[in-house]
């Protein structure tokens, strides 16, 4: 046993452990945190394997800003923990069904993908290059499919929540940098006692 | 010095054998690495109180040792030795997790900062993409403390540090894209050694602005101290911690102006790179120390200088000035590179 095998197995254990944490806890903030707990672990096998971009990629978007987000979301929810986890048991079968389709989708992919031959001719010890390379040429026109779509649920989001509300407000910054000592400030004399 | 090294390897393989003895090595190195830069981050605490006692004209620290030189020590074994309260509705567990969160992300990032060009502890492909990895991580301490803490002050300080770390973050990583295009490698060595002609920051000066605007921002300095306003929040998402684990997150925020001040000083001023050639007889350590600790006096000079942004026009500066000049000058950067030398990379 190798030291690299030693921290597989470490990293393997604790991305397992700590899945098993996001579905058991019983608060969801705990459940975010263990999700975060994962996506570590997660990276932790990606560099195992020389994946090193994949992994500082998933720490930096996963873990930096996604469950982030998630977990602001989640604190400000005012929700009753103890009946969100009697009604969870009606969620089981739809999510077990889930769970295992997406579990033979898993399978038919090791058991039909050819691993040797997914990208030839990358024989470089830098994988960002590697990924840059392939990701702007031969899968060009996927990548840029799915950066509109997601440009496209980002504008629908904001066009889905903002209203215009009348007779609010708003600083205008332009405004308020143009202003000077003598548009604001008025100095007046006034004799002792006849103030007020 | 090879010989010492040699030596020290074949006792060390003789004592403990060679599997156990390269994890014992690791160690060896991380203890050599982290010392210093524990040692800085105890000395910017007195350093901060000496400058802005300067600054204000009155003495700083000067009763413990000599012209207070033994205060941090005084102040560290004050904290230790102060009764640690646990507020009784916290969440304990998190409560006690969140403080070594903050800083242990500001200490695993020193693993891939070079000081030269050997002496680095991890010389990665992708150094500066780990240390923006690494340095998203921050925000988990702060957040958990926050909500551990249930009380209002502490979580509001939390949401309003955690909204600032993630908006600075992004310009901050944006700013140093332009660095990693013209080097064409995140490879922190690369990037300094890159830099012979002329330093990063002569062509990307607006670039470094926003860099350092942006990681004041980042680490909650004056003037972008928003998440523990005193006024308003009492002490922000730190409100209930006590003695040292209050003084863990302090220690997390100076060992994140340290890594900052070395990430500007290596990225954008050239590093070890002395600024003349003639001046090459000087050894790079102390050129990098030089620059680096210039950035820190000049945090220190900021937070002396300049009263606290309102939390608004930090939003604003943030998002709507920062993001589209940082953006910008990255589209700019690759027009140039692509009239200037084609495209890289084949």
């Amino acid at each position: 046993m190798t030291v690299a095998d030693i921290i597989f197995y470490l990293f393997a254990t604790l991305a397992v452990l700590a899945a098993l944490g996001v579905v058991g806890s019983r608060n969801p903030v705990h459940s975010v945190l263990f999700l975060v707990l994962t996506f570590f672990s997660t990276a932790g096998l990606f560099v195992l394997i020389g994946a090193e971009f994949l992994a500082a990629v998933l720490v930096m978007v996963y873990m930096g800003a996604v469950a982030i987000l998630f977990l602001f979301v989640v604190m400000m929810l005012d929700v009753d923990f103890a009946r969100l986890r009697r009604e969870s048991v009606r969620y089981l079968p739809l999510g077990l069904t889930v769970g295992f389709v997406m579990f033979v989708e898993l399978g038919f992919m090791v058991a039909h993908h050819h691993w040797d031959k997914a990208v030839s001719g990358l024989d470089t010890v830098n994988n960002t290059l590697a990924i840059g390379q392939v990701l702007y040429t031969r899968y060009l026109y996927p990548f840029e499919v799915a950066s509109l779509i997601l440009l496209v649920a980002l504008i629908g989001a904001v066009a889905l929540t903002h209203r215009e509300r009348k007779r609010v407000h708003r600083q205008d910054i332009a405004k308020q940098l143009a202003r000077t000592k003598e548009d604001a400030v008025e100095l007046r004399k006034v004799a002792s006692g006849e103030g007020a | 010095m090879a010989d010492f090294l040699k030596m020290v390897h074949e006792v060390g393989v003789g004592f403990f054998g060679p599997l156990l003895w390269s994890l014992v090595w690791v160690v060896i190195k991380v203890v050599l690495l982290l010392a210093p830069v524990l040692f800085i981050v105890t000395y910017i605490t007195l350093a901060e109180r000496k400058v802005i006692g300067a600054m204000q004209v009155r003495p700083g620290p000067n009763r413990v040792g000599f012209f207070g030189v033994l205060q941090p020590l005084a102040d560290a074994v004050k904290l230790i030795f102060k009764e640690t309260i646990l507020p009784i509705k916290a969440d304990k567990g998190l409560f006690i997790l969140a403080p070594l969160l903050t800083l242990v992300p500001a200490l695993l990032s020193w693993a891939v900062v070079p000081f030269s060009p050997e002496l680095v502890l991890a010389n990665i492909n992708i150094g500066v993409l780990y240390l923006l990895a690494i340095s998203s991580l921050g925000a988990y301490g702060i957040i958990m403390a926050g909500w551990s803490s249930n009380s209002r002050y502490a979580f509001l300080g939390a949401m309003r540090s955690v909204a600032q770390m993630v908006s600075y973050e992004v310009s901050m990583g944006f700013t140093l894209i332009p660095v990693i295009l013209i080097t064409g490698s995140l490879n922190l060595v690369d990037v300094v050694e890159h830099q012979k002609t002329w330093w990063n920051v002569i062509p990307l000066a607006p670039m470094f602005f926003i860099y350092f605007i942006s990681v004041v921002a980042e680490t909650n300095r004056t003037p972008f101290d928003l998440p523990e306003a005193e006024p308003e929040l009492v002490a922000g998402f730190f409100t209930e911690y006590s003695a040292m684990s209050a003084g863990l997150f302090l220690m997390g925020e100076y060992a994140n102006i340290v890594l900052v001040s070395f990430l500007g000083a290596l990225v954008f001023l050239g590093g070890w790179l002395p600024p003349v050639s003639i001046l090459g007889f000087i050894p790079g350590l102390v050129w990098l120390g030089l620059k680096a600790g210039f950035l820190m006096f000049v945090f220190l000079w900021i937070r002396a200088t300049f009263p606290r942004y309102r939390y608004d026009q930090l939003m604003r500066l943030g998002w709507k000035v920062f993001l589209p000049l940082s953006l910008f000058w990255i589209f700019l950067t690759g027009l140039v590179l692509q009239l200037t030398q084609g495209v890289r990379g084949g």
